[in-house]
């Protein structure tokens, strides 16, 4: 591969600089995390991704309709959950290194390729760099579904679901998961369980967005949103009132008239 | 606490010191895990595994969480276990007392609500808390009452109660298949079809459990029943990339 990669991981020669400014006040900004609910599943012949839409920077809402799915390959997305800039700015980077790979080889780029460039660089940087992913696509082995965590383990497996809404959704998956679902069948499972962490977890919200890859499908396709699940409520009352509920009885129309003009300069010294 | 060895400072050193603050919040020893808990049409229904972790021990394996007080109330209960029955001792002896009297009046679901409450409420306010999360239900006026006490004394009503990792796991599930009109059978299957998820996800859950229902016809205590739990995804999980 032509690319260079980076050798070491962070420096942390800032450490005692940086405790020193806390200690006289200095407040670092709140990391934008996703909260987050993101699910992956196996179908027949291919995968369903699933993601909600909501990033939090502290108790706030920062973004109610973040795009948490990133495409790596024609075929190969990766959802993200942990923190937002970590995920975005990794995704993109493997996502330029695996089309290096693609031009250099002249081959489709494999899920494992992908999974192993993501972990190989996770690991370099101890897990400081938080982002915990679930890879899934299709290849020319069929369809395939990794969960990398930010330290650079990962695991393959025929359902996986990360963030913090990932207990509700994965209830929800060992309840409804079984193995060659059609597409249909996988989406509706997808959107249940990401509906499971938007309504039960407090980090997770907004709209479901559902991404299904199949082998003889020639793209992606996309549901952005495929379901808005945090709708605002609808206002049921109506403060305004119409003309004529107060009875006019009389109108009088006083014009202004001008008497006199006098102009004054202003001191702008 | 001072620091000279008087006999003064030993002697009321375990009970009732008032030399300075006290420091007695525990951490707990034997725990049980999750308790789940719905109610229906007609009643409610109680789920609790039969696991006494010590620490990440699998020690006691035949451990019953659910206490039944009378034909109308139950208990389920999560955390230290030596709390726990500390609490059955003094509930049971309540419900002895209650039986003596003989007034007809027995202790209700939400009395008992009630009355944990402020037992625990007050204790962790004395910095010595009851290491427990304790679900009450049962039926009270011939409707269904459900409610949860934990060790802060944070209390609430619900018709789905589960603690712990049940709280996570579980009540996701219970959420979307609940209807206010749900049947004893239903109820039935959502407390097993959510041990099963239990065990599947909680590090500290077990295979066997019992299953408590309160009815207009009393309360009765089932159980261990056995977890039936589908391990065939081991077979589509090989190698980690």
């Amino acid at each position: 591969m032509s690319c260079e990669i980076h050798p070491g991981g962070f420096s942390f020669a800032n450490i005692t600089r940086n405790a020193n400014l806390e200690s006289m006040g200095f407040v670092a900004p709140k990391a934008l995390k996703t909260g987050t609910t993101i699910v992956g599943v196996t179908i027949a012949d291919g995968v369903v991704l699933g993601a909600d839409t909501r990033a939090t920077a502290g108790d706030i809402v920062a973004d109610k309709n973040s795009e948490k799915i990133h495409r790596l390959a024609r075929k190969i997305y990766c959802c993200g959950a942990g923190t937002a800039a970590d995920t975005e700015m990794t995704t993109r980077s493997i996502e330029s290194q695996l089309e290096l790979l693609r031009l250099s080889t002249g081959q489709e780029v494999r899920v494992v390729a992908a999974d192993r460039l993501l972990k190989q660089f996770l690991f370099r940087y101890q897990g400081h760099i938080g982002a915990a992913l679930i890879i899934g696509g299709v290849d020319k082995l069929g369809p395939h579904i990794y969960c990398i965590y930010p330290h650079g383990s990962s695991e393959q497996l025929p359902y996986a679901t990360m963030g913090s809404g990932s207990l509700a959704a994965m209830a929800v998956i060992e309840t409804g998961w079984r193995p060659n679902m059609t597409e249909a069948e996988g989406m509706k499972l997808v959107r249940d369980a990401i509906h499971a962490g938007i309504t039960n977890d407090l980090g997770s919200g907004s709209s479901v967005d559902v991404y299904v890859i199949k082998k003889e499908v020639a793209d992606v396709r996309i549901h952005r949103p495929y379901e808005e699940v945090g709708i605002k409520g609808v206002r049921q009352g109506d403060y305004t009132f119409s003309r004529g509920t107060t009875a006019v009885i009389k109108t009088e129309i006083i014009p202004i008239t001008v008497e006199n003009e006098e102009i004054t300069q202003m001191e702008t010294d | 606490m001072s620091s000279n060895l008087s006999f003064d400072s030993f002697s009321t050193a375990i009970a009732g010191s008032h030399a300075g603050p006290k420091k007695l919040t525990q951490t707990p020893v034997t725990t049980g895990t999750s308790v789940l808990a719905v109610k229906f049409n007609g009643g409610v229904a109680f789920g609790a595994d039969t696991l006494g972790s010590y620490g990440s021990l699998a020690r006691f394996r035949n451990c019953e969480r659910l206490l039944k007080i009378n034909e109308s109330t139950m208990i389920g209960c999560m955390g230290d276990y030596a709390d726990f029955q500390h609490l059955k001792d003094i509930i049971e002896q309540m419900a002895i007392d209650d039986l003596c009297k003989d007034d007809n009046i027995t202790l209700s679901p939400r009395s008992l609500h009630s009355w944990l409450t402020r037992v625990l409420y007050n204790k962790r306010s004395k910095m010595d808390p009851l290491w427990t999360t304790v679900v009450v239900g049962g039926i009270e006026k011939g409707e269904g009452f459900l409610g949860f006490v934990d060790k802060l004394g944070t209390a609430y009503k619900d018709p789905i109660i589960a603690t712990g990792y049940g709280s996570m796991i579980a009540t996701p599930l219970m959420r979307n298949a609940w209807r206010p009109d749900l049947t004893q059978a239903e109820a039935v299957k959502m407390v097993e079809d959510s041990m099963r998820v239990m065990f599947y996800r909680d590090a500290r859950a077990f295979h066997k459990y019992h299953l408590g229902i309160v009815t207009a016809d009393g309360c009765q205590i089932q159980g261990p029943l056995e977890v039936q739990p589908d391990w065939s995804i081991a077979s589509l999980i090989s190698g980690y990339e």
